[in-house]
């Protein structure tokens, strides 16, 4: 009867899952979507708690697992709500690294339990474990990319490649899987200590997998990592012939694996190009050209031009995100508009960290949905643009991207500011973005540099506009 | 090998079709959701703590070695699965109140 019930909660634990992804891609019902997998994600926690069972037996160590249920829960939602708008994607990098280290314990304790029983001499079977292999090695990697991930986004960790690298994480996965397929096939006693070797070079592989991969492509990456982390769940759910693990683990590393290659297709570059090629990092070749000479802009200058602007079209990049600027883009935008100004934001769909990333932020700050527009409506618009505001974008904007075949950005989707009347581009210096590429925009005769931090440029112009 | 194959039939079916299920289930988002729906994802694969949770519950007493580990994986699994839903939800909450 119990059992029933548990077969129940799962039941309802993965329509949830899929009824929750399906309304999170609708923007009028994503947030009821993710509480509706929230509470079909808690029925199936508790269901398991109380109600599950292997052979006749409950679980036992109540304590135990409330402790730890209750850790969890303080820790996640603390971080959850402290953590700033900016910071978003490397919280949820780190998130799927715990998730990742999740499933690679289980497989550590489940291959732990059988190593015992092949030396009391029981028969093993490799289905079960090769379940245990991959779940380890997938979780693994997924959570030491992750941390890696995690670190470089909050800026702990620098871009890492050296000569032959690709070559070397070749050979590690190629020993991960021959050591593993010894080990499954041979179901080796004496060998049993080979796991953890398998386990640490899965380590090692996470880590100079992301390591040299570039900032900018990390969106991609993590979206990556968290199908991979989908897939070790649903490793676990075959371990266990648990149904609902299986089916939300399916789900997010196939939903997870689309999203990565629709983050590519933004970009414009298949996926293997953003793993091997290192973005920045081998290609010095057309970034050491010699530019010319760029022209600064004053605050006030910049004030009296969008005042009396038809059109200002303002591009928001990772800079706006980082000063926290938002909230007074909003402020300056309602200014214009007060003065008859039509004010629109061009949003490129990598723009900041992740997909969205500037959406996610620009409502923050209570932005009209339709003033954002998506990169080919703005596209459209530059021409009839009198003033484009660039706010810490930098690579979104580089027509190299068009023009220049060398670059490594070239055959990315950009917008093409170049096209309205004058461009103004809000930079901290003249150091070049995060994909470490020269920008021949800033040297364009229709540009001009506007030089600080974008939260006080902004209130200095919003100040300024006020008393025009 | 195959014993196991047969044995799990049923379960190589489910993985199957919820491929394509989660292909069609994301096939058409736009772009804005892009970083809500990752969040999103990220928590359901914390479902993982399930099986934490399994080997939590069915180690004994004297295993030392699954009581940590399994205590150690069921704290990592509630942060996913909790820190994952409530930053969705809080990116989410942004998007509403824009009315």
């Amino acid at each position: 009867m119990e059992l029933n019930i548990l077969i129940i909660c799962y039941l309802i634990g993965s329509v949830t899952f899929i009824i929750g992804l399906k309304m999170l891609s609708h923007p009028e019902s994503a947030r009821k979507g993710n509480l509706i997998a929230a509470a079909g994600m808690a029925i199936s926690i508790l269901g398991t708690i109380f109600l599950y069972e292997e052979q006749g037996i409950k679980l036992g160590n109540y304590i135990w697992i409330f402790a730890a249920l209750i850790i969890g829960t303080v820790l996640g939602t603390i971080a959850a709500k402290k953590v700033k708008m900016t910071a978003m994607p490397e919280m949820v990098s780190l998130f799927n690294g715990m998730g990742g280290a999740c499933a690679a314990l289980i497989s550590i304790v489940e291959f732990d339990h059988l190593n015992h029983q092949i030396q009391l001499g029981g028969a093993v079977n490799s289905g079960t474990l090769l379940i245990i292999f991959a779940g380890l090695i997938i979780g693994t990697i997924s959570f030491a990319g992750s941390m890696v991930a995690w670190a470089k986004l909050n800026g702990r960790i620098k871009d890492f490649a050296f000569n032959g690298q690709h070559i070397m994480n070749l050979v590690i996965f190629a020993v991960i899987i021959c050591l593993s397929a010894y080990l499954i096939i041979s179901g080796d006693p004496a060998a049993g200590s080979l796991f953890y070797l398998v386990f640490v070079l899965s380590i090692i592989y996470g880590l100079f997998f992301v390591l040299p991969i570039g900032g900018a492509d990390m969106p991609v990456v993590i979206s990556l990592l968290n199908s991979f982390t989908g897939v070790a769940a649903a490793f676990g759910g075959f371990l266990y012939d648990n149904p609902v693990m299986l089916t939300g683990g399916i789900l997010v590393g196939s939903a997870g694996t689309i999203l990565t290659i629709l983050m590519c297709k933004a970009m414009n570059r298949p996926l293997s190009n953003v793993l091997i090629g290192s973005f920045g990092g081998s290609s010095t070749g057309s970034a050491s050209k010699d530019q010319g000479a760029y022209k600064e802009i004053s605050i006030s200058d910049s004030a009296v031009v969008m005042s009396y602007a038809k059109k200002v079209m303002i591009v928001p990049g990772y800079g706006l995100a980082v000063a926290q600027a938002q909230h007074v883009c909003h402020e300056l935008e309602k200014l214009l508009s007060d003065k008859g100004v039509e004010v629109n934001y061009a949003i490129h769909p990598v723009a900041g960290r992740m997909p969205g990333h500037m959406n996610v932020l620009l409502a923050e700050a209570d932005v009209d949905y339709a003033r954002l527009l998506e990169m080919e409506l703005a596209n459209e618009e530059f021409p009839q643009t009198d003033v484009v505001l660039v706010l810490g974008a930098n690579d979104v904007v580089n027509p190299a991207a068009k023009t220049d075949p060398g670059s490594p950005i070239y055959g990315m989707p950009v917008l093409d500011v170049e096209l309205s009347k004058l461009v103004i581009i809000n930079k901290r210096s003249m150091n070049p973005g995060y994909a470490g590429i020269e920008n021949e925009l800033f040297f364009q005769p229709k540009s001009s540099m506007l030089f600080g931090d974008a939260k006080s440029v902004l209130q200095k112009l919003v100040a300024e506009i006020k008393t025009l | 090998m195959f014993s196991w194959l047969s044995l799990h039939q049923e379960m190589i079916y489910i993985v199957i079709l919820s491929v394509f299920l989660g292909i069609e289930v994301i096939g058409r988002v736009p772009s804005v959701l892009h970083t809500p729906l990752m969040s999103g994802a990220n928590a359901i694969h914390g479902v993982v703590i399930i099986g934490a949770i399994i080997v939590m519950g069915k180690a004994e007493s004297n295993n030392l070695l699954a009581l940590t580990l399994g205590f150690l994986a069921v704290i990592l699994g509630t942060l996913n699965v909790v820190g994952g839903f409530v930053v969705t939800d809080r990116m989410l909450e942004m998007f509403k109140k824009k009315k």
